[in-house]
């Protein structure tokens, strides 16, 4: 309702469509389009859902602000790097949101005024650090959340497009629509910071420390951190459960949050680890001015039972070490998938023999056939070598790698591998006579023949340092 | 001069003076169990909860595949869980398991680069519980050494230390000096003729470059089994008859 005329608030695609768009009154729809269906506007409703949307929001990032009526703030700064980076975050929001038969569109930018333009306005929807007054220069005005009181008044004087608005003279803007557009523009190209309240989540283990003076001195803040912690763990010991993820949102003096948030690999409430853990975040935490309030919240929680380890009846032998603090660690440090066991595939060619799984998976007991013969370094890309002399089906006698020759003083083979034709088409027609190859001063290597047997293939060397 | 004292003397003495340098054993020693070898390392075998630096000789020498596999070959022999630090993508496991050392036993953490090999096996070094970290680098200084070993003598876990390079420079920067306890190198020898087609178990030649409290040696030994110990063949230098060994294993 809009001085007590009945207006559309909005519309579904098929109106859309039919030319049907929000603002439109009611009377003026339903005379283009007899039938068309018009519902209440519940928009109290709405806002509930938004916000039960914003509260799910928050696996992406700690800092989540519901934008009513109809966006969602989402500050992914301190925690893309667990979706593996920005675009792959993006791509999973869009496909969940789909999923869930939400229409949405997403775009991240460095600041909330242009992420908001370009995901309703623009055409990409990922603007690179620094772009902002870039991606948005080519936008019309609406895309500054203006009221559709000024956009009107802007639309009267002929402005249109952002860009036109950066030409104008700053105080004579001011002077005519007020501050509001200055500010807006000025909040999208990042010259005026703008703070995003960040969204509590109800019922989960939160900490909080609030500072008479700002702090922003880095072991003042591993202090805080070392408190925060040791009130969450408390909690977390209270409710049996560990975190397998902690947000930690620091607030500045200018109100803007800042947030880091840690994965960890299995649910933990041990204070120390999880304070050096979150210190070695501390580098994505820019103080500015100072922070005067800090919170820490363990937004995914996991059951956790305590295990008795010293004492009588308690075998010391059965008492497993709990490497995950180290492999957390190294993990954040190194990315989780550079932390790794290797674990044994059945497969005919060595390059496909080895996965890498999980770093805390158990005990599997899988080995690798023990007889065969493997070197300890094995090529990514096998080096081509030059063979000297050669019967067919037999070992080289003399080889030229790297520049050097080498004289064979004795060999061993072939063994005989097929491709996995099963696997691939290109593996049909493979096969390689692997020999290992021992030279006049001891060095083995591990070289292979591919093409057919009986005729001159190539030779290739795929490995060294053999047991 | 040391022959006239009693030895008991000079075994007092050499306590004193590992005390004094704080490089008292800290949780045992790690035995060939091979007399010629252990002998002449300090302690009877591989000091555990320290350093130690593995580098390789030979042609293939920049791969470090032997001292790879002769570094399994001692964590075959220790239980727990161990830390490997690679620094590039071209290890083998099949290789390390035929050793003893099984694939459940290693967590691998790779990176590209020395600066952050060490921090991740300082970390290694610094969980009480783990067998070993083992960590391929290329340069070592004086200082990150010291770090390692101190942090390696504080938790009992043994570091072993893969010295790789990629060019003539990286070589000479992995020949400078370090606080390990002992350096070891690995070189190929030719193994001995089968007389038929095939190959022996291969051949190397371990030399003990440096160890504190020791002097350098040098063995001709045979590869790691499948339960990691290797086998004397003959000390070089040492052409007694019983260096030339019989019933020798086929190995493959």
């Amino acid at each position: 309702m809009e001085r007590q005329r009945r207006v559309l608030a909005s519309v579904d695609e098929a109106a859309a469509k039919l030319g049907l768009e929000p603002g439109m009154t009611v009377t003026h729809a339903q005379s283009l389009i007899p039938d068309l269906t018009v519902v209440d506007a519940t928009p109290s409703k709405d806002e509930a859902a938004l916000l039960r949307l914003a509260l799910w929001a928050i696996m992406y990032s700690p800092v989540v602000t519901p934008d009513y009526p109809d966006g969602l703030f989402i500050d992914v700064a301190g925690s893309a790097h667990l979706f593996h980076g920005e675009a792959a975050l993006l791509a999973d929001l869009t496909t969940r949101m789909a999923h869930a038969g939400i229409t949405a569109r997403a775009a991240i930018a460095d600041t909330p005024g242009c992420a908001w333009a370009m995901a309703r306005y623009g055409q990409a929807s990922m603007v690179p650090p620094g772009g902002a007054s870039q991606a948005i220069a080519s936008l019309p005005v609406a895309a500054l959340r203006l009221t559709t009181a000024t956009i009107k008044s802007l639309h009267e004087v002929g402005i249109e497009r952002v860009a036109q608005l950066a030409s104008k003279p700053r105080a004579s803007l001011s002077l005519r629509f007020g501050g509001e557009v200055l500010l807006r523009f000025d909040q999208a190209i990042g010259s005026v910071n703008e703070a995003l309240p960040s969204l509590i989540p109800p019922e989960v283990p939160r900490a909080e420390l609030k500072f008479a003076e700002p702090i922003g001195d880095p072991e003042d803040l591993k202090r805080v951190i070392d408190k925060l912690t040791n009130d969450l763990c408390g909690q977390l010991q209270v409710r049996g459960v560990g975190a397998r993820r902690l947000d930690l949102v620091f607030l500045r003096v200018d109100n803007i949050a800042q947030g880091a948030r840690i994965g960890l690999s299995r649910p933990h409430r041990e204070p120390r680890h999880l304070a050096k853990m979150l210190c070695e975040r501390l580098v994505v935490i820019d103080p500015g001015f100072g922070i005067e309030t800090a919170s820490l919240t363990a937004s995914w929680i996991e059951a956790l039972t305590e295990r008795q380890t010293i004492g009588r009846h308690v075998s010391a032998d059965s008492a497993e070490v709990d490497v995950s603090e180290l492999v957390d660690t190294l993990s954040m440090r190194l990315g989780q998938n550079n932390v790794f066991k290797f674990s044994p595939v059945e497969s005919a060619l060595p390059e496909r023999a080895v996965k890498r799984v999980s770093a805390l998976k158990g005990i599997s007991g899988a080995e690798w056939p023990p007889h065969l013969p493997r070197p300890a370094r094995l090529f990514v890309h096998p080096e081509k070598i030059d063979v000297i002399a050669e019967m067919p089906d037999h070992p080289p006698r003399m080889f030229r790698w790297r520049n050097r020759q080498h004289r064979v003083a004795k060999a061993d083979g072939p063994e005989r591998m097929h491709g996995e034709w099963w696997v691939s088409q290109a593996d049909e027609k493979l096969l390689r006579d692997y020999y290992r190859l021992e030279t006049a001063d001891g060095t083995r290597y591990w070289v292979f023949h591919n093409g057919p047997p009986g005729e001159a293939g190539t030779w290739w060397l795929h490995g060294v340092g053999e047991a | 001069m040391a022959q006239a004292s009693p030895p008991t003397a000079i075994a007092d003495l050499r306590r004193y003076l590992e005390r004094s340098v704080g490089c008292e054993p800290a949780a045992g020693t790690l035995p060939f169990g091979q007399p010629a070898i252990d002998v002449e390392t300090p302690g009877g075998g591989l000091a555990l909860g320290h350093v130690h630096e593995i580098s390789e000789g030979g042609f293939a020498a920049e791969y470090a595949g032997l001292a790879a596999i002769f570094a399994a070959g001692i964590l075959a022999r220790v239980s727990g869980p161990v830390l490997w630090c690679l620094r590039g993508r071209d290890l083998f496991a099949p290789a390390l398991s035929r050793v003893g050392l099984s694939a459940d036993r290693v967590i691998f953490c790779e990176t590209w680069k020395d600066r952050d090999v060490l921090p991740a096996m300082e970390e290694g070094l610094h969980t009480r519980g783990l067998a070993a970290v083992v960590g391929e680098l290329t340069k070592l200084s004086l200082t990150a050494s010291r770090r390692l070993q101190l942090a390696a003598g504080a938790s009992g876990v043994t570091g072993l230390i893969i010295r790789r390079w990629r060019n003539a420079n990286e070589r000479e920067d992995s020949e400078a000096p370090s606080a390990s306890s002992t350096r070891w190198r690995v070189s190929p020898s030719p193994s001995p003729n089968t007389g038929f087609d095939g190959l022996y178990r291969q051949h190397w030649h371990l030399e003990l470059l440096r160890a504190r409290g020791g002097e350098p040696h040098s063995w001709i030994v045979e590869a790691c089994d499948a339960a990691g110990s290797i086998r004397h063949v003959s000390t070089v230098g040492d052409r007694s008859p019983a260096a030339d060994g019989q019933n020798r294993a086929l190995a493959g």
